[in-house]
């Protein structure tokens, strides 16, 4: 009849051990690291063509132009965007590209818990909903955005909402919302269905309605589904307004950044890898938000056994 | 968040044959659950009477419909034939003036809440202010004996605890009914008894009814004023037991040691088998 000490799981990554632990962050220091090694350790001793076999290249060359130094990577970030006297440093330009896209991914990806939790509750409510809807949206997944982007993006020039204009950032923020919504509305309805029927059961004996049973016991329960869900959709969003950017021409965030300067690899090969960080950097920072999200509702993260 | 209809006390809109009607009035009860295999006749001619403040066991082999006719005065499942009444009331009515409280095998608390949230749950989701919540939850607490433990979260409690917690939730709306289904079955042989003890001292200061479903004949005679022996297949009424022991408000641990205890156990266990010969009833299934 002894109380022992709880240490509920509320980490950042929540499964490796408690939130931020040395332990944690350690390992995270050690992967970089370990990575590093294997770039330069092959480009020390791979061959400078690369590894062919027959017609199928297995290994990269190790030139300095198809894998440049990651010191040189590094650098490469502190100098002028371009050869101009007056150019800003190259990290800045990413910073800023990423922080553009930043906000477009959270604008869909807000738009993408609306509607996937929306769509959740409806699937919840009535079970011939989830029969019907299931399917679409399942297949609205292998929709290929590339394919559809362009589509997106002429039909929103077209539209008149008022005085709102339709401009092109919200046709990259619809697709990333696109791909937001689908682990979020699969997440919550999973969670909203996770309770057990003895609690169900106790809420009806309680004689409180369906809106009261959602509140104070679906909701509640879903709340560790809803984070995985949301982290899915927050990493989804990312790649959704990323590749958008490119397919509709979007000007201003990393993934115009990514091509424009893909495109200048030839002559300045470390700067093509800036906006590859600024990308990776991105998907970093959406997915600790919402890691953020559960240290905050780390107390619906219990179990009812220790 | 109101609702309106049990902001007050529901006692006072039963009628006033309320105070005598008996707990639970069950007559003639029939219950089929129809599943893909065909029909499966789980109660059959259930007749039964709980009266005010009576303690009423259900005991017999699993299949016997001990618990589903538990869940049909919960108001849980519906039976198919045959009238039941509960406070004079129909089921269902019952359960909307929140005449009983409940607790299951599985202590059933939520996780996120702490003990005295999901002690208080019952009165937050009726409306009950917050000053009045802590009020009676501090009592509830006192009365388990977990006054230290208000704060603590279902999953820092051993499952004695646990079920101590599921027990003073049941009770926090004063219900005049208590139905448990097999509370303490998850239980080591110690806690239970402590807990046996407790409940017993527990309902002699509210005064409930309790209906009581268990497999354990000692449990049932510790508890009971009578206890109902069930046979399967169709679940029915085989015998009705009347415990001849000291009053329950004065049980203790030394009637676990009483001739009479022992008398009433073989009493039980011979209703039990003598009530359900080997192979009557196995071709059903």
């Amino acid at each position: 009849m002894t109380a022992a000490p709880s240490t509920p799981n509320t980490g950042l990554f929540s499964r490796t051990g408690p939130p931020g632990s040395r332990a944690t962050w350690l390992w995270g220091v050690i992967g970089i690291l370990l990575l590093l090694l294997l770039w330069e350790g092959y480009k020390a001793i791979g061959p400078e063509a690369g590894v062919v076999l027959g017609d199928t290249r297995l290994l990269p060359r190790t030139s300095d132009l198809a894998m440049p130094h990651t010191w040189d990577m590094v650098t490469r970030l502190f100098e002028g965007e371009t050869q101009a006297r007056n150019a800003s440093p190259l990290w800045v330009t990413v910073v800023s590209a990423s922080a553009f896209t930043l906000g477009i991914a959270a604008a869909g990806w807000l738009a993408g818990v609306v509607v996937g939790v929306g769509l959740a509750l409806v699937m919840l409510r009535w079970k011939i909903a989830e029969w019907a809807l299931l399917p679409w949206i399942v297949l609205s997944q292998t929709v290929p955005i590339i394919a559809f982007a362009p589509v997106v993006r002429s039909w929103g020039a077209q539209l008149e909402l008022g005085p709102i204009q339709w401009e092109g950032w919200m046709s990259v923020a619809l697709i990333a919302s696109w791909l937001a919504f689908f682990p979020i509305a699969v997440g919550a309805l999973k969670g909203l269905q996770s309770p057990e029927t003895a609690h169900v059961e106790l809420m009806h004996t309680y004689s409180v309605g369906w809106w009261t049973t959602l509140l104070r016991l679906r909701l509640p329960a879903a709340v560790p589904y809803l984070l995985a869900a949301l982290r899915l959709g927050a990493a989804n969003a990312v790649i959704g307004a990323v590749v958008a950017e490119i397919s509709t021409g979007q000007r201003g965030g990393i993934g115009r950044l990514l091509i424009q300067f893909a495109g200048q690899a030839s002559s300045d090969p470390a700067k093509a890898w800036g906006p590859i960080f600024g990308a990776v950097a991105l998907g970093l920072v959406a997915a600790g938000s919402v890691a953020m999200l559960g240290v905050i509702l780390s107390k619906y993260r219990r179990t009812e056994e220790k | 968040m109101s609702t309106p209809h049990t902001t007050s006390p529901a006692r006072e809109q039963s009628p006033p044959a309320g105070d005598s009607a008996p707990a639970v009035a069950a007559a003639h009860i029939e219950k089929i659950f129809p599943t893909s295999g065909g029909e499966v006749h789980a109660l059959s001619d259930i007749s039964l009477s709980v009266r005010p403040g009576e303690f009423v066991s259900l005991i017999g082999p699993s299949g016997c419909g001990k618990s589903t006719l538990m869940r049909l005065i919960a108001d849980l499942d519906q039976p198919s034939s045959g009238e039941l009444q509960v406070f004079g009331k129909d089921a269902r009515q019952a359960r909307r003036d929140q005449d009983y409280g409940i607790a299951f095998q599985k202590a059933g608390l939520l996780p996120w809440r702490t003990v005295s949230d999901n002690i208080g749950l019952p009165l937050q989701l009726h409306g009950v202010s917050s000053a009045q919540r802590k009020a009676r939850v501090q009592g509830l607490l006192e009365m388990v004996s977990l006054e230290d433990f208000g704060d603590h979260h279902p999953d820092q409690l051993s499952g004695g605890m646990q079920q101590r917690v599921a027990i003073a939730r049941s009770l926090a709306e004063k219900p005049r009914l208590l139905l448990m289904d097999e509370p303490f079955g998850a239980l080591d042989e110690m806690t239970r008894e402590r807990m046996q003890t407790e409940l017993l001292r527990i309902c002699t200061e509210t005064g409930a009814s309790v209906v009581f479903v268990t497999h354990s004949i000692p449990e049932a005679v510790y508890l009971s004023d009578r206890v109902v022996v069930m046979s399967p297949r169709p679940g029915r009424i085989s015998e009705v037991v009347d415990m001849e022991l000291e009053d329950p408000a004065a049980r203790g641990d030394d009637l676990r040691e009483d001739a009479s205890y022992f008398r009433m156990i073989t009493a039980v266990r011979e209703a039990l088998h003598g009530g359900a010969p080997s192979g009557r009833g196995v071709e059903t299934r």
